[in-house]
C-alpha cells in the first residue's frame, strides 16, 4: 500500500532505488542520528574521563590536607641538603632543590648525549659488520645483537656495575696506554682543562664554522647559476684553524694537558668518569647499539640490488657508491626508527637510579622522600622527559625532512 | 657515516659466488666466505685469534677452574678460587630463592606448577591452528588456576599473601597480565586515535603521547607513591597490583601504536565495503578491520611483547620481588656476596631463553608471512 503511494509521488525514482526507501522526514532523522550518536559518544567518554580525573583529584586534595603535605612549587627554593657526588657543575648540599634538579638534568643529558653518539657509531659498525661477506665477522655481529637484545637492560646495568666494583683498587689499576687508568674508582682520562680564555678561542672557531656553512651554501647557489665549481677549503683553513690559532697565540692561551696521576690511594688531575657513570654508559651504549645495528642492517638491505648493479655498471668505486648512492637512500629508511632508539636511550638512562648515579629521576626520588610532594615532583620529571623527547624528535624530524626524497 | 669496518666487503651481492671456484667444497666455502680478499683474510685471522683467546679464558674461568659444589652455607672453596674460576656452587645454593623468592619453602611446588602452566599457555598460544575462540576460555581457566595456586586459601591449600610471592612466577604474572589487559586497551585506544570524533581522538593522542614520553620508572614510582594519594581513605591495594596497573597502562600506550600501524595498512575499500553491508561500527571493526589489521602487525607485536617481558624487571626499583630482585637479594648474603656475576649470568640465561624463543617465533612468523601464508 505504502509503496504504491510513494511511487505515486516520486514516479521517476522508483525504477532505480530500493522500494523500501523511507520517507524524507525519517531519512533526515537518521542522518542526524549518526551525528547525534557521535556527539553522545564523545560526551560520554569525555564525561567519564573528566569524572575519573575529578574524583582522583578530590581524593588527592583530601589526602594531602589530612597528611599535612604542602602543595605548590615553593619547595624548589628551599635548601636541598642532598649530596650529589658526581656533578660537572659546582654543587653543594646547601643549594636549592631547583639547582639540584638542574644538576640532575645535566647528569641525564651528559649520559644521554654521549651515549647516543657512541651507540650510533658502534651500532652502525655492527650493522655493517652483520652484512659483511666475511662469514665469521657477520656471525659474531649477529651473536652480539641477539645476546644483548634478549637480556633486560637493568640486568646488564647491574652486571656492568658489579664488574666495575670488582676491578682492582687505584693502586693496581689497569693502565693500557699512557694517561688512562681503569680501576674500581672508574675510568681516568687525560684532558685539557677548559677555562674562559679557552672557551673564547673555541667560540671563535665555532663562529668560523657557522660562517663557513653559510659561505658554502652561497657558493653552491652560485655554482647552480653559472656552473663553475669553487674551492671551499682555503676559507675553511682560514676560518676554523688559522684565525683561532692566531688569537690563541696572541692572547697566550695555555693548552696544557692534565694527566691523571696516582697520589696515595686515589688519582689527581685528568678527567674522572665515576664507576656509576661509566657502567651506565657502557650498558646503555652496548644495549642500544644492538638495536641500532638491526636498524642499519635492514636499512641497507632495503636498498635494492639494482642500485648497486647500476652503480657498478657505471664503474664507480665501492666507497663512492656507498657514500653517495646507497647510504643517502638507506638513511631515509633508517632515520625514523633511529629517532625512537635515541628516545629510548634517553628514557632508559633513568635506570641510573638502580646503581646510584644521580640523574634527574634519582634526584627527584630523593626530593620526593624528603618533601613528600609526589605530584609536583613527578610532574617535573615528566616535564623534563617530555621536553627532552620533544627536542630530540624535532631535531630528528628536521634532519629527516632534509634528507627526505624530494618528489616533483 | 664513516666506520672502522672495511667497507669494501659491504654488499652481499659482491660476494664471490661459490661454484665459480673449483675444488673441494669445504675449501671453496672457506675461500668464498672467510678468505675472499686480503682485507677479509686479515679480519678473519684477527677475529680468530681474539676468539680463541677469549674462548680459552672463558673455558678456564667457567669450567676448568670453576667450583661446582660446596657444602651448604659455606663458600670457602669458592673464595679460594676467586679471580681464577667461577663459583657455580652459588646457583644450587640459592636456586629456590631466586626462582620462587620468599614463598613458603614447603609449598614451592605451587609457584613451580604455576610457572609450568604459564609456559604451556604460551606454547598453545603460538600455534596458529589454536587461534580460535576456545583459546580465550583456556586462558581464563588457566589464569584462574594460577591465581588459586598462588593465593591458595581453598581446597586445603594454605593462604599465601602477595607480599610473599617472588621470583619467576612474579615476572611471568606481571608480563602476562600486563599484556592480557594492555592489549585490549591498546586496541581500543588505537581505534580511538583513528576515530573521526575529535574529542575521543585527542583524548587518545594525549594518553599515548604522555605515557610514551616518560620512562617506565617514573610511572612505577607514580604507582608506588602517588596511587595511595589518589584513592579515597581506607581503600588501598597491594603494591604488586599497583605496579601491575602501571605496566598495563604503559603496555596499552605502546601496543596502541603498533595496532594503529596495522589499522593504517587496511585499505579504505574494506571500510567502505563493510559500511555498504550496513554493519554497525563495532561489528565492522570486530569482523572486518581488526582481524586484518592485527594479522599485519603480528611480528612487531611479538617484538613489543619481548620488550615488555624485559621491562618487567624494572619493578626492582620499587622493591617488588620479581626474578631480578630475588637474584639481587640472594647475593646480599655475605657468604655469597662476592659471586654476584655468576648469579646475574644465571638469571640472564633465564631471561634469554624466554626472549630468544619469542624472537625466533617472530622471525618464523615473518618468514611464513613472506611465503604468502
Amino acid at each position: 500500500m505504502r509503496f504504491a503511494k510513494w511511487t505515486f509521488f516520486h514516479p521517476e525514482d522508483s525504477a532505480v532505488s530500493t522500494p523500501k526507501r523511507p520517507p524524507m522526514s525519517r531519512l533526515q532523522l537518521s542522518l542526524g542520528n549518526v551525528q547525534l550518536k557521535g556527539l553522545l559518544w564523545q560526551v560520554l567518554v569525555v564525561g567519564v574521563a573528566l569524572a575519573i580525573v575529578g574524583w582522583l583529584w578530590s581524593n588527592a586534595v583530601h589526602n594531602l590536607s589530612v597528611r599535612r603535605i604542602a602543595t605548590g612549587f615553593a619547595f624548589l627554593g628551599r635548601e636541598a641538603g642532598m649530596p650529589i657526588v658526581d656533578a660537572w657543575l659546582p654543587y653543594t648540599p646547601r643549594d636549592s632543590y631547583l639547582y639540584a634538579f638542574i644538576i640532575g638534568v645535566t647528569n641525564t643529558l651528559r649520559v644521554a648525549v654521549i651515549g647516543i653518539v657512541l651507540a650510533t657509531v658502534l651500532g652502525t659498525m655492527i650493522g655493517i659488520a652483520r652484512l659483511s661477506a666475511n662469514w665469521l665477522l657477520s656471525r659474531l655481529a649477529a651473536v652480539y645483537v641477539e645476546t644483548l637484545r634478549d637480556i633486560p637492560l637493568l640486568l646488564q646495568l647491574l652486571f656492568w656495575y658489579v664488574l666495575m666494583q670488582s676491578l682492582p683498587p687505584a693502586r693496581g689499576a689497569f693502565h693500557p696506554i699512557d694517561g688512562v687508568f681503569l680501576s674500581n674508582r672508574g675510568l681516568m682520562l687525560p684532558f685539557i682543562p677548559i677555562g674562559p680564555s679557552q672557551w673564547l678561542v673555541l667560540g671563535v672557531a665555532a663562529v668560523g664554522l657557522v660562517i663557513l656553512y653559510l659561505l658554502r651554501r652561497w657558493q653552491i647557489a652560485r655554482q647552480m647559476r653559472d656552473g663553475r665549481e669553487r674551492r671551499t677549503w682555503p676559507y675553511a683553513v682560514l676560518l676554523v684553524v688559522v684565525l683561532p690559532a692566531v688569537l690563541s697565540w696572541g692572547l697566550g692561551v695555555p693548552w696544557t694537558i692534565s694527566r691523571p696521576e696516582l697520589r696515595g690511594f686515589n688519582f689527581v688531575g685528568g678527567l674522572a668518569l665515576a664507576p656509576e657513570y661509566f657502567a651506565l654508559l657502557i650498558a646503555l651504549v652496548t644495549y642500544t647499539s644492538a638495536f641500532i645495528a638491526e636498524i642499519v642492517r635492514s636499512g641497507i638491505q632495503a636498498i635494492s640490488r639494482g642500485q648497486w648493479d647500476a652503480a657498478n655498471a657505471l664503474g664507480l668505486r665501492r666507497g663512492f657508491v656507498l657514500k653517495h648512492i646507497v647510504l643517502p637512500q638507506a638513511l631515509r629508511v633508517i632515520i625514523p626508527p633511529l629517532t625512537s632508539q635515541f628516545l629510548n636511550l634517553t628514557k632508559n638512562s633513568s635506570l641510573a637510579v638502580a646503581i646510584g648515579y644521580q640523574d634527574i629521576v634519582s634526584v627527584a626520588n630523593t626530593t620526593l622522600n624528603q618533601t613528600g610532594q609526589a605530584i609536583e615532583v613527578i610532574a617535573l620529571v615528566m616535564l623534563v622527559f617530555l621536553t627532552i623527547s620533544l627536542g630530540i624528535s624535532l631535531l630528528m624530524n628536521w634532519y629527516n625532512a632534509r634528507i627526505a626524497l624530494t618528489e616533483r | 657515516m664513516s666506520t672502522a669496518v672495511d667497507t669494501s666487503e659491504l654488499p652481499r651481492a659482491e660476494r664471490p659466488r661459490p661454484g665459480l671456484v673449483g675444488g673441494n667444497p669445504l675449501l671453496r666455502w672457506l675461500r668464498g666466505n672467510l678468505f675472499s680478499s686480503i682485507p677479509s683474510t686479515l679480519v678473519t685471522l684477527i677475529l680468530l685469534a681474539l676468539l680463541i683467546k677469549l674462548a680459552f679464558s672463558l673455558v678456564q674461568w667457567g669450567i676448568w677452574n670453576a667450583v661446582w659444589t660446596e657444602p651448604s652455607g659455606n663458600s670457602s672453596a669458592c673464595r679460594a678460587a676467586r679471580g681464577l674460576g667461577a663459583c657455580w656452587a652459588v646457583i644450587p645454593e640459592k636456586l629456590r630463592f631466586i626462582l620462587f623468592g620468599t614463598f613458603p619453602y614447603d609449598e614451592q611446588w605451587r609457584p613451580a606448577l604455576a610457572t609450568l602452566i604459564f609456559i604451556a599457555l604460551y606454547y598453545l598460544s603460538t600455534r596458529p591452528r589454536w587461534w580460535r575462540r576456545e583459546l580465550l576460555a583456556v586462558w581464563a581457566v588457566a589464569l584462574i588456576l594460577i591465581g588459586l595456586l598462588m593465593w591458595g586459601g581453598v581446597f586445603g591449600l594454605s593462604y599465601v599473601p602477595e607480599e610473599r610471592w617472588g621470583g619467576l612466577p612474579v615476572t611471568l604474572i606481571l608480563a602476562t597480565f600486563g599484556l592480557a589487559f594492555g592489549f585490549p586497551l591498546g586496541v581500543l585506544v588505537a581505534l580511538g586515535r583513528r576515530s573521526t570524533l575529535p574529542a575521543i581522538r585527542s583524548l587518545c593522542v594525549l594518553y599515548v603521547e604522555l605515557i610514551r614520553g616518560v620512562p617506565l620508572i617514573s610511572l612505577l614510582f607514580m604507582a608506588s607513591v602517588m596511587f595511595p594519594l589518589f584513592l579515597p581513605d581506607g581503600v588501598n591495594f597491594d603494591k604488586l597490583l599497583r605496579a601491575q596497573v602501571a605496566i598495563v597502562l604503559f603496555a596499552g600506550a605502546y601496543l596502541a601504536e603498533v595496532v594503529r600501524g596495522g589499522l593504517q595498512a587496511v585499505p579504505r575499500g574494506q571500510h567502505e565495503a563493510a559500511d555498504a553491508l550496513g554493519l554497525s561500527y563495532w561489528r565492522k571493526q570486530r569482523l572486518i578491520i581488526l582481524p586484518q589489521a592485527i594479522r599485519h602487525v603480528i611480528p612487531p607485536l611479538v617484538n613489543t611483547f619481548i620488550a615488555f617481558f624485559k621491562d618487567t624487571s624494572l619493578v626492582l626499583i620499587i622493591g617488588i620481588f620479581d626474578l631480578l630482585t630475588t637474584a639481587k637479594t640472594a647475593i646480599i648474603d655475605p657468604v655469597w656476596q662476592p659471586f654476584s656475576v655468576e648469579v646475574y649470568l644465571f638469571v640472564a640465561a633465564i631471561y634469554f631463553v624466554f626472549c630468544f624463543a619469542m624472537s625466533r617465533y617472530s622471525r618464523h612468523l615473518e618468514g611464513a608471512k613472506s611465503n604468502g601464508n
